[in-house]
């Protein structure tokens, strides 16, 4: 016989008060992770973006254009390898509830500082010569049952009128965290139209995305490229990728506060409850730990028994909670993959979760252990009988 | 008490008072008392009368307010809590009124328990419970959990379990007070025959007169004071 047999036993002595708090802590560790999980898909594009790569937009505000003729001046800034450039579309495929991340682009340079989105060299290729093409990412075109050669129609919200495009191409994401729910297609298709129909509204793009040499240039081609432009009708900001997504996510932060707080309120309420059931046990025991001490077992022992139990509760539940985090995660991508197209449990999370439910385990049993080690033998031998 | 052979157990000017809110109570006065090797001693009394104190304070698991307890020569009374754990789980062997196994173990590893503290092997650990279960008659009931057997059984298991690490001294405090007239005839015969064949010292406190015959001496207590040893 070991001490941890006796743990063991112990922690299953009352099966139902054991189970109820087990099942508290795996609903518990179930919510930590996917709030957690939600607060990592918030910042998915903040961890997908590239150290290499700048954006430039308008600084008053990234709702107003940028010349084309800003291309040829960037590209010959020392430090920028690659200018490629992009239109935030914003159609609709059939309602409103289909929202796609869609976007006209450049192939060719966007592509190639974009290397994360691979698309095989025939789709490229299909891609590249038809001017009404587009190519999908693969979790949308998963979700609309697309195939290569479909006719798309998206209806036009800043660009009025029915678009269609023939998907020549799936990409799919070379990282975990890559985007999969986006919608790109030729600039030249919708830049041609619109000198037909708003001639005041072609030549224009939304940013440009540079590519630079070396990270540490960031800072110094961003302060050029701003320079160039200084004074012009349409004065530039140049940042990080990295920045340019926080920037976007710097709207929504308080909602992102939240959700972190709820995460740890959580624990919070889920370390009260373990603590309640480890104050009752051990209560109902001080007659037990009293007969052990007599016995000669030590304060530690007795700890040991205490700290062990609690432990072993907080952990059966955080194994359950961790391994539920996955299906459930599955569900919540099918139903919120829209908006949160990176919705996956990463390490760093079940780790945060196995610490959260140790953590709980110790907390929940300091105040017991404290007392049964200080009770006095002739005390505890009292309450039996 | 007489000179038969040497004290195991030397009490000198002992005293112990209890605090109830701010009132002081005096359970022991100034007690002097000398206890042979291999006796088997009774103490008699009403309750409140001090006899479970004593055998507390005997069996280190109390502590005086002053005065001296020598215990085979070593005085207990000066020793810290963690020293007294070690000297109790080598020199005392404990029998409760109500058994006080552990419920979630069964006879065997009941009895194993004091052994953890040990450094014995698993199967030194097995042999000594093995032989300690054998003397108690119960080696047939060995994976029984203490609510599958009787209070008899149990409290010999509890027997088991005091005299398994071989103890200086065996005290038992009311052993046979919550068991009928033949489990606690069993019982009694048993801390007998540990005292006549193994020579164990057993210091036991008890309200029982029939219970009381079993012991070569008895002492009566009144209210903190000893009465001579009969």
């Amino acid at each position: 016989m070991h001490l941890f047999k006796l743990i063991y036993r112990n922690t299953f002595r009352h099966k139902q008060r054991t189970w109820l708090t087990i099942l508290g802590v795996t609903i518990a560790i179930l919510a930590f992770g996917i709030l957690r999980t939600l607060v990592n898909a918030w910042y998915a594009g903040v961890e997908a973006s590239s150290s290499v790569r700048l954006i430039t937009r308008n600084s008053i505000s990234l709702v107003f254009p940028l010349p084309l003729s800003y291309k040829e001046k960037i590209q010959r800034i020392p430090g920028v390898e690659n200018v490629s450039y992009a239109v935030w579309f914003n159609g609709t495929y059939i309602s409103e509830k289909n929202f796609i991340p869609n976007f006209a682009i450049e192939p060719e340079s966007f592509l190639e500082i974009y290397p994360e989105y691979v698309l095989p060299d025939d789709q490229k290729a299909a891609f590249f010569r038809d001017r009404g093409a587009v190519i999908a990412g693969r979790k949308v075109a998963e979700r609309f049952d697309w195939k290569i050669g479909d006719t798309i129609p998206l209806i036009g919200t800043i660009y009025p009128g029915t678009w269609n495009f023939t998907l020549r191409g799936i990409y799919h994401g070379a990282e975990k965290n890559t985007d999969e729910t986006q919608f790109f297609f030729h600039w030249n298709y919708l830049n041609e139209s619109l000198k037909k129909s708003l001639p005041n509204r072609a030549d224009q793009v939304g940013i440009y995305i540079e590519k630079i040499a070396d990270p540490d240039l960031a800072p110094r081609v961003s302060e050029a490229i701003d320079e160039t432009f200084k004074n012009s009708l349409a004065e530039t900001l140049t940042e990080t990728e990295k920045s340019f997504q926080l920037s976007f996510i710097s709207m929504t932060e308080a909602i992102v506060v939240v959700i972190q707080l709820v995460s740890f309120m959580v624990i919070i309420i889920i370390m009260a409850v373990v603590a309640n059931t480890m104050v009752m046990t051990a209560r109902e025991r001080i007659g037990e730990y009293a007969i052990m001490k007599t016995l000669g077992f030590g304060g530690w022992h007795l700890s040991v028994l205490i700290f062990g139990e609690s432990l072993l509760i907080t952990t059966i539940g955080c194994v359950f909670g961790v391994a539920l985090t996955f299906p459930s995660a599955k569900i919540f991508r099918e139903h919120i993959g829209t908006y949160f197209p990176v919705f996956t449990i990463s390490l760093n999370t079940m780790l945060l979760s196995l610490a959260a439910s140790t953590l709980v385990g110790i907390m929940a049993a300091v105040a017991p252990a404290w007392h049964a080690t200080r009770i006095r033998i002739a005390e505890g031998l009292r309450r039996i009988g | 008490m007489g000179n038969r052979k040497q004290p195991i157990v030397e009490i000198r000017n002992l005293s112990k008072s209890y605090r109830r809110g701010s009132e002081v109570i005096s359970v022991l006065e100034n007690i002097n008392l000398d206890i042979p090797e291999g006796e088997f001693l009774a103490f008699m009394g009403p309750s409140g009368s001090g006899k479970s104190t004593l055998l507390n304070l005997i069996a280190g698991i109390d502590g005086a307010d002053s005065g001296m307890i020598l215990v085979g020569g070593v005085d207990i009374t000066s020793m810290t809590e963690s020293e007294l754990a070690y000297w109790r789980s080598i020199n005392v062997g404990f029998i409760f009124q109500f058994y006080n196994l552990i419920p979630v173990l069964t006879a065997f590893e009941n009895v194993e328990l004091p052994l953890l503290l040990t450094w014995l092997s698993r199967k030194e650990r097995r042999e000594h419970v093995e032989a300690a279960l054998r003397m108690v008659n119960l080696s047939d009931r060995m994976d029984h959990y203490p609510g599958q057997l009787s209070g008899g059984q149990q409290q010999r298991v509890a027997i088991a379990r005091a005299i398994v690490t071989d103890p200086t001294i065996l005290v038992a405090d009311e052993p046979t007070g919550d068991l009928d007239r033949a489990s606690a005839e069993s019982v009694l015969g048993l801390m007998a025959l540990l005292n006549r064949e193994f020579g164990k010292t057993i210091i036991m406190v008890t309200h029982d007169p029939h219970a009381a015959e079993k012991a070569h001496t008895i002492i009566t207590f009144e209210k903190g004071i000893l009465g001579a040893p009969v």
